[in-house]
């Protein structure tokens, strides 16, 4: 049964007063390696609708896989039922209009839909042999996805798009306690060089060898785009979303149209951004639009989905579910990594973070460990690497310390991102390796 | 097992498909699940779901070498296509393998197992549901700088079955619930949140949900948020530590429970959650903590969300000691992992749902109980913090280094609680954390604590776990205050 079948079957069975039903066909295989060899080869496929169904202020979800006529119906069926029992949400007001165009633009690349186990074990090969040449373990994963994702509603929403998908990473561990971190993301499998990814996370490896414990305490501080990345995707949760700003519980409150970070800091959310893994539409098939977080070190717009949008009486930026930033870009600036080793005295080198989480919600505060290579920088030069240490920072101070931005971006974790030096970072104690 | 076709032959038809295409090993597992999700935030039902998912899963070895595929299509025609896939992602495998994989023998078993449970979540009206939460939710505004509340309760259902090319062939139904509640208090850009301390989850019914008396706790922990708004921030220092049972559930689960999955020892997680500094030439000989820490693994505990009969390789539920007398004692394992060791799996392999792998995961990691009464472990502390329910944490890719925060802390002086403390935030490393360990609370004082989000794995994996803890006390444990 088609698409517009299955939807049509839910739309036109379900009595509501509004209902949405979306739809997402996908195969996805996940090819994981360590100790440098295949050990989980996973081939997924999934088809699951979402239903929505409304009555006045009374809504309810719910989802299933099984796609015949009946299973559709029964899903309805069950979510109408749940939708007349339930109570009312005076702030909901509706699911979304037709709004804006989508644009048309797909990020689906047959390459990637069609990659076969024996192409992806031949990349992890060629990774695991650059891993070798240092006698190091390999271990990562490379994942490949593509799938369609349909979403129609009741008010005339009619949106669809195709998406592909792929990640390689890798963690290699050297021989004598160094690890190196390298990824690459994009939506053509073919784009993505084993050997060359292999090789960046080999050398870090070799470098990161034989680390010394360094005294916990401020350091100035070059993040790669990796650990940028991870530390901006907090910044974004912490304080972006619509949801949590009007409920006073974002750190953004009451300092939008205020400086917060240093002015050459932009940072923007662009779901059309062909840098970035393309995707036009949210899971409530409204069209992304740009929004433009922090414009020049200030606090500009927050991320809206219909129900936080219609709150405020605005329209929704596209960011559903719960101001949901999948295409994050931050302004690059024109410095090299050697230029901001040059320009530090004494300082830090970052290549990842791990394990972050929030610290104090309310001063964008994070801690976390540092990962897969460390450095000391001492009169303008990497001197030997360190061992991983916490740290615990809120990050708008950190970012009202800008001393340079890289001039290359790097896509990791839906953010496209420099590198970052950083007058001050606070690093709090130290592991053991 | 409902199912369109006949379960147990469309599992005979996968595993000789899988074994005619070359797998020296083959398993599949059906697998319905259903879940059932409410939530209101601060009076208003902001999510209702249920979802239902259903489909098959077939794990191969082929040349020595592992592969999966999976499809919710339960019918003959995918039993073949399926297996074909299983069969090539093995192949791809094996083109890079290094060893061949070698799995530690199992009995194959045939059997059922149901857990128990009085009343059918599913079955209880939402109108029953709903209003139990109103009334929480009532109880916890009670307080005019209480801005947002949180109440929700959880349901999940599961009907599996495993076989095995070695003859296994099991059929499982589990039933767990669990609810939760917190009140926000916002003054002034400061915002703190207090969660009902009994908040749950646990294999059972709907009784377990009532069992948790949400509301006649709710009044207290919305003046607790309130108090918070006003309370002096944690101090900065060498404290010594009592730590409420939840919060240290979450305790035993980073630094403990994942530390010894022994997938994890060998490097299979290290480019994502990481590695173990609980490597195996420790075993029997390294001093995880004090002598009066003894922790295990424990898969049978009636009620633990961690419970299970048989895990998802068909390996019966088992209890394993951790750490015995303070010394490090055993893994997490299956039959992969105990089979490069020469040992017997401990089963712990469980799947989260028909189109993941299993993996080794934690079942209930238990710190066994003491003999101290709470009160006695208060009057026993001259200058001390008691802090409680889980806010933050962070913890290093070996498990070592570790940062916690809680929602709450009291002051202890005198061998009395004292004033409430804002924003606790404690840190340590493992080993030392828990060689300081003096004291733990006896018997009445252990609870089996519900974690229904334990994530581990590509693709991310929820499983749910569980821990059996007492209050504890530990010594010179570096605390501060978030700010």
């Amino acid at each position: 049964m088609t698409p517009d079948k299955l939807l049509a079957i839910a739309l036109d069975h379900s009595p509501a007063d509004q209902t949405e039903a979306s739809l997402y066909i996908g195969k996805s295989a996940l090819t994981r390696f360590a100790n440098s060899a295949i050990h989980q080869n996973m081939i997924f496929e999934n088809n699951v609708m979402s239903v929505r169904a409304v009555f006045g202020k009374k809504i309810a979800s719910g989802s299933a896989n099984n796609l015949d006529e009946s299973g559709v119906i029964e899903l309805v069926d069950r979510v109408v039922e749940m939708a007349r029992l339930q109570g009312e949400n005076p702030d909901f007001i509706s699911l979304p209009k037709p709004m804006y165009d989508v644009a048309n633009v797909e990020s689906h690349c047959d390459s990637t839909a069609a990659s076969t186990p024996e192409q992806r074990a031949k990349t992890v090969l060629a990774l695991i042999g650059e891993s070798d040449k240092i006698s190091g373990s390999a271990a990562g994963s490379f994942t490949v996805r593509s799938g369609d994702y349909y979403v129609k509603n009741t008010l005339g929403v009619d949106s669809s798009e195709r998406s592909s998908y792929a990640n390689l990473l890798t963690v290699v561990t050297g021989p004598n306690g160094g690890f190196g971190y390298a990824a690459s993301t994009t939506n053509d499998v073919t784009n993505i060089d084993g050997r060359r990814i292999g090789a960046q996370a080999s050398k870090l490896a070799h470098d990161s060898a034989n680390p010394i414990a360094l005294e916990p305490g401020d350091y100035e501080c070059i993040l790669m785009p990796y650990a940028v990345a991870d530390m901006i995707n907090m910044l974004v949760w912490m304080g972006f979303r619509a949801f949590d700003y009007q409920e006073g519980r974002s750190w953004v409150c009451g300092k939008l149209g205020q400086k917060v970070v240093s002015d050459s800091i932009s940072l923007w959310d662009d779901g059309l951004d062909p840098r970035t893994i393309v995707s036009p539409i949210d899971t409530e098939g409204v069209a992304k639009r740009r929004v433009d977080l922090i414009k020049d070190g200030v606090a500009n717009a927050l991320l809206y989905d219909s129900y936080t949008a219609h709150r405020e009486n605005k329209q929704s930026t596209g960011h559903a579910p719960r101001g949901l930033a999948e295409n994050l870009i931050v302004a690059p600036g024109s410095s090299s990594v050697d230029e901001m080793i040059a320009s530090t005295k004494l300082g830090v080198l970052v290549t990842r973070f791990h394990y972050t989480n929030v610290a104090h919600q309310m001063s964008a505060s994070f801690t976390g460990m540092t990962r897969d290579g460390m450095f000391l920088i001492e009169n303008g030069k990497i001197t030997v690497p360190v061992k991983n240490m916490r740290f615990t920072q809120s990050i708008t101070k950190a970012l009202s310390g800008v001393q340079a931005l890289g001039s290359d971006l790097k896509l990791e974790e839906g953010v496209l991102a420099p590198a970052i030096k950083l007058g001050s970072f606070s690093f709090t104690s130290a592991t053991q390796y | 097992m409902e199912s369109a076709v006949d379960p147990r032959q469309f599992c005979d038809r996968v595993l000789d498909c899988a074994q005619k295409l070359g797998a020296s090993y083959a398993d599949v597992r059906i697998v319905r699940r259903d879940g059932e999700s409410i939530w209101l935030r601060t009076g208003k039902v902001e999510s209702l779901n249920r979802d239902s998912s259903y489909g098959f899963g077939v794990r191969v070895i082929v040349d020595g070498a592992w592969g999966f595929a999976c499809s919710p299509d339960v019918t003959f025609d995918d039993a073949k296509r399926i297996a074909e896939e299983a069969v090539r992602a093995a192949r791809a495998s094996a083109s890079t393998k290094r060893k061949d994989i070698c799995l530690a023998e199992v009995e194959p078993v045939v059997g059922s197992f149901n857990s128990s449970w009085e009343t059918d979540p599913f079955d209880v009206p939402l109108d029953d549901k709903i209003g139990a939460l109103k009334e929480i939710d009532s109880a916890l505004r009670c307080h005019e700088k209480i801005k947002l509340t949180d109440c929700s309760m959880r349901f999940w259902k599961f009907d599996q079955v495993f076989a095995s090319s070695e003859g296994a062939y099991i059929e499982q139904k589990k039933i767990e619930s669990g609810a939760a509640a917190s009140a926000t208090a916002i003054e002034g850009g400061e915002v703190q949140r207090r969660s009902i301390p009994t908040e749950d989850y646990a294999t059972g019914g709907y009784e377990f949900v009532e069992s948790l008396r949400l509301v006649d706790y709710a009044e207290q922990t919305a003046r607790e948020a309130v108090g918070l708004l006003s309370a002096p921030v944690c101090p900065s220092g060498d404290h010594t530590l009592i730590l409420e049972g939840s919060m240290l559930a979450l305790q035993v689960h980073e630094s403990c429970g994942h530390p010894i999955e022994l997938d994890r020892v060998f490097g299979m997680e290290s480019s994502f959650a990481g590695t173990s500094f609980l490597t195996t030439d420790k075993l029997d000989t390294f001093r995880y903590g004090s002598d009066i820490v003894n922790i295990t693994a424990d898969a049978t505990l009636p009620g633990g969300l961690g419970s299970f009969a048989f895990d998802d390789e068909g390996v019966p539920a088992s209890r394993t000691d951790i750490v015995k007398d303070g010394i490090f004692s055993g893994y997490l394992t299956s039959r992969e992992t105990a089979g490069e060791m020469g040992w017997p799996s401990g089963g712990t392999m469980r799947a989260d749902g028909w189109n993941r792998i299993p993996l080794i995961r934690m079942t209930n990691i238990n710190l066994l109980p003491g003999d101290w009464t709470f009160d006695e472990l208060i009057a026993d502390t001259k200058d001390g913090i008691y802090a409680a329910n889980v806010k933050s944490w962070s913890i290093d890719d070996k498990r070592l280094n570790f940062q916690f925060g809680t929602e709450i802390a009291w002051e202890i002086k005198d061998g009395c609680l004292g004033k409430i403390l804002r924003n606790p935030i404690y840190s340590g490393m493992t080993p030392e954390f828990w060689g300081s360990c003096d004291a733990i609370c006896g018997d009445d004082f252990w609870h089996i604590w519900g974690t229904p989000n334990c994530g581990k794995g590509e693709p991310g994996q929820t499983a749910h776990v569980g821990h059996g803890v007492a209050p504890a006390r530990f010594r010179k444990v570096r605390t501060e205050g978030a700010q």
